[in-house]
């Protein structure tokens, strides 16, 4: 905790200008990776820049980046949700059970907000109702959501959606953007402004600084937290509606580990994993990032595990950066 | 003025002949496996680059997700969608979660097959069958009768009294049985796929049928507990043990003469008609009920109803080339 004091970020620096400090921020120097890696991709690959080529990339994040940006409040309020890939694995298995019951899209939908919402009230009543650590208590609800999963399907898998729902995952809002992304810049705005322009959002993050101090100023630490869980259960759904009907089918291991990559989308979006500071725009710049370069490898063909390294290669040095950036200005200033 | 013409004309052939050799790319064909890192995959690979080299005019594309996570292959073909390939052969960690996306490479003109493990029909033009149970049931009982010219008593190790795969097998080696002169099948026992239940239930057949000459193990889990089994009490050389096998697992049994010789598809061979059936239809051919695909050294493979192909018999493995293939797989 006493690195987080120390990093320059957290210090609350009048002197420098609006700009400069913008110029200077986390967000800016994603910005400068997004562009880079936006140019090296269309150097590297002739077949980058498409409109459709770059359309079809941004499936690769979107239903990550939404239960992100949940994942991001959670985080900054100083928690974690290990469990959401079980939530979307067991919200795609009731919409499949409902499917076999006869249900339409309208009632599939609800099925899957629902199931989420329900895992998420799980999550927030163990948490906050029991008192319990959310890292030790989602690790549990993990085996746990998925564990249904498979009891109910065992190692089969439901396939029968109507037709409509298929518009989810694979419809298109207006010609090259899809439904998901159209999805993902909505929840980007209400996110964004949920977090940096509410009393909500300012007591997430007095309860990721100080939860002792927010919980003396009045804050009603255990009913936010109890929202956040409710929140990300209730994303996690979404996102499984979405990849149920980009697949068109259910499977106990869909989404498999997703959970990580989220979680890496989250802190590659410069929130700190210890919890009281970070943004949503940094947030989608990271699932920009994330997306293009797997996308950009897969277009060069280079193999997954090339891929992991690289993302685990920035993921470290994107934490250790600020850290080493603040002893070398001590160093300095000494 | 004729020799300009002429020279006109030559030049105007001559950089239509170069414009046609431009046009004859090579052709692009992605071979999609489950994950990569994989010796069984690594040696469809091999396969693969063997038939582009015989073709000559094909670049093969080697890929797969990290873990097998039908949503890693999503992205894998989104990508291969991307650069525009000819055509993608996969091995499928989903029947069905694949539909989707490969539905939407064939609409972009892309060519779709499936092999090893196969995807939904919507999913793609034909799927590639190692081999199909008539052969299998048929390779497991010439396995044990080749080494009996005389005829004797042979028991069956299987996994459970349930598994689908392993009846139809069975049920398919029973209908040949005939052909095979002075070979009687004594039991079938069930070792319900775990090490140390097969293995009991070996004993117990060696002590049951003391003129038992060989076992057959149409499981992998089987046929290792059932060799120990027979090394363990003694009976290597008079009981042989056979069926269907992992290379790397059986080399030792192999050595020590429990087994004599055992089956298994062979990946390359696999990874080669992939290839070779991708060209095929790139080349114009039509996947349809009925029809014949060709692959190279492999011959041809017919398409039942389904659209769905068997490539050969097992493949056999004995002393000569088990240790080459244990590396593999």
């Amino acid at each position: 905790m006493a690195e987080q004091h120390l990093s320059p970020r957290l210090i609350p620096d009048r002197l420098q200008s609006r700009s400069s400090r913008m110029l200077k921020s986390w967000e800016s120097l994603l910005l400068v990776v997004a562009i880079l890696i936006f140019a090296l991709n269309s150097f590297a690959s002739p077949y980058f820049l498409d409109p459709w080529n770059l359309s079809d990339a941004t499936f690769n994040f979107t239903e990550k980046a939404l239960i992100a940006f949940a994942m991001a409040l959670v985080i900054i309020s100083g928690e974690i949700d290990l469990s959401v890939a079980s939530i979307i694995a067991l919200s795609s298995t009731a919409m499949g059970l409902a499917v076999t019951m006869g249900a339409d899209t309208p009632v599939l939908v609800l099925v899957g907000l629902g199931t989420g919402l329900f895992c998420g009230m799980v999550n927030g009543l163990l948490i906050t109702g029991l008192g319990l650590p959310s890292i030790v208590v989602t690790i549990g609800t993990m085996s746990l959501f998925r564990g249904l999963s498979f009891i109910i399907l065992g190692d089969k898998a439901y396939t029968g959606y109507p037709e409509s729902f298929a518009f989810f995952g694979q419809g298109y809002v207006w010609w090259v953007f899809s439904f998901e992304l159209a999805l993902f810049a909505v929840c980007a705005v209400v996110f964004g402004v949920l977090l940096h322009k509410t009393n909500f959002g300012r007591t997430v993050y007095a309860i990721g600084n100080n939860q002792t101090a927010a919980l003396f100023s009045g804050v009603r630490v255990g009913r936010v937290k109890f929202i956040l869980f409710l929140l990300t259960g209730l994303m996690a759904g979404i996102a499984s509606i979405c990849l149920t009907s980009r697949l068109g089918s259910t499977r106990p291991s869909i989404a498999l580990g997703v959970e990580l990559e989220v979680v890496t989308m989250v802190v590659l979006g410069g929130v700190s994993i210890l919890g009281g500071s970070g943004t949503i725009p940094g947030v989608v710049l990271a699932a920009f990032i994330m997306g293009m370069v797997t996308f950009g490898f897969g277009l060069l063909n280079v193999p997954g595990i090339v891929m992991s390294i690289f993302i685990g290669a920035l993921l470290i040095s994107v934490i250790a950066l600020p850290i080493l950036w603040s002893r070398a200005r001590r160093r300095m200033a000494q | 003025m004729k020799l300009f013409k002429t020279l006109m004309v030559t030049t105007a052939v001559a950089m239509a002949l170069m414009a046609n050799s431009a046009h004859a790319e090579t052709k692009k064909i992605a071979l999609v496996v489950k994950a990569l890192g994989i010796g069984f995959f690594e040696a469809a690979n091999k396969g693969a680059q063997e038939a582009a080299k015989e073709l000559g005019d094909v670049e093969v594309i080697y890929t797969g997700p990290t873990t097998t996570t039908a949503e890693g292959q999503i992205e894998v073909i989104n990508s291969l969608i991307a650069q525009k390939v000819d055509a993608i052969a996969v091995s499928a960690n989903d029947t069905d979660a694949l539909v989707p996306a490969l539905k939407k490479a064939m609409e972009r003109g892309i060519k779709v097959i499936s092999w090893d493990s196969g995807v939904a029909k919507d999913g793609r033009s034909m799927h590639l069958n190692p081999s199909s149970s008539p052969l299998i049931g048929n390779m497991i009982i010439k396995l044990a009768a080749d080494q009996l010219p005389e005829g004797g008593d042979v028991a069956v190790l299987s996994a459970t009294a349930t598994s689908t795969n392993q009846n139809v097998w069975i049920e398919e080696m029973k209908k040949v049985l005939p052909n095979y002169k002075g070979i009687n099948v004594v039991a079938t026992v069930y070792g319900d796929d775990l090490a140390d239940k097969s293995y009991r239930e070996t004993q117990g057949l060696i002590q049951s049928y003391p003129n038992l000459k060989a076992i057959i193990a149409p499981t992998s889990v089987g046929i290792v507990a059932a060799a120990q089994a027979v090394t363990d009490a003694g009976k290597t050389g008079q009981i042989n043990v056979t069926g269907l096998g992992l290379p790397s697992e059986m080399a030792g049994h192999v050595k020590s003469g429990a087994s004599k010789s055992f089956a298994i598809w062979n990946p390359i061979d696999l990874g080669y008609s992939a290839t070779m059936i991708a060209y095929d239809l790139i080349g114009g051919a039509e996947a349809k009920p009925g029809a014949e695909l060709k692959m190279g050294r492999m011959g041809a493979v017919k398409l039942d109803d389904n659209n769905e192909g068997a490539m050969a018999d097992p493949f056999v493995y004995d002393a000569s080339n088990v240790e080459e293939f244990s590396k593999i797989f």
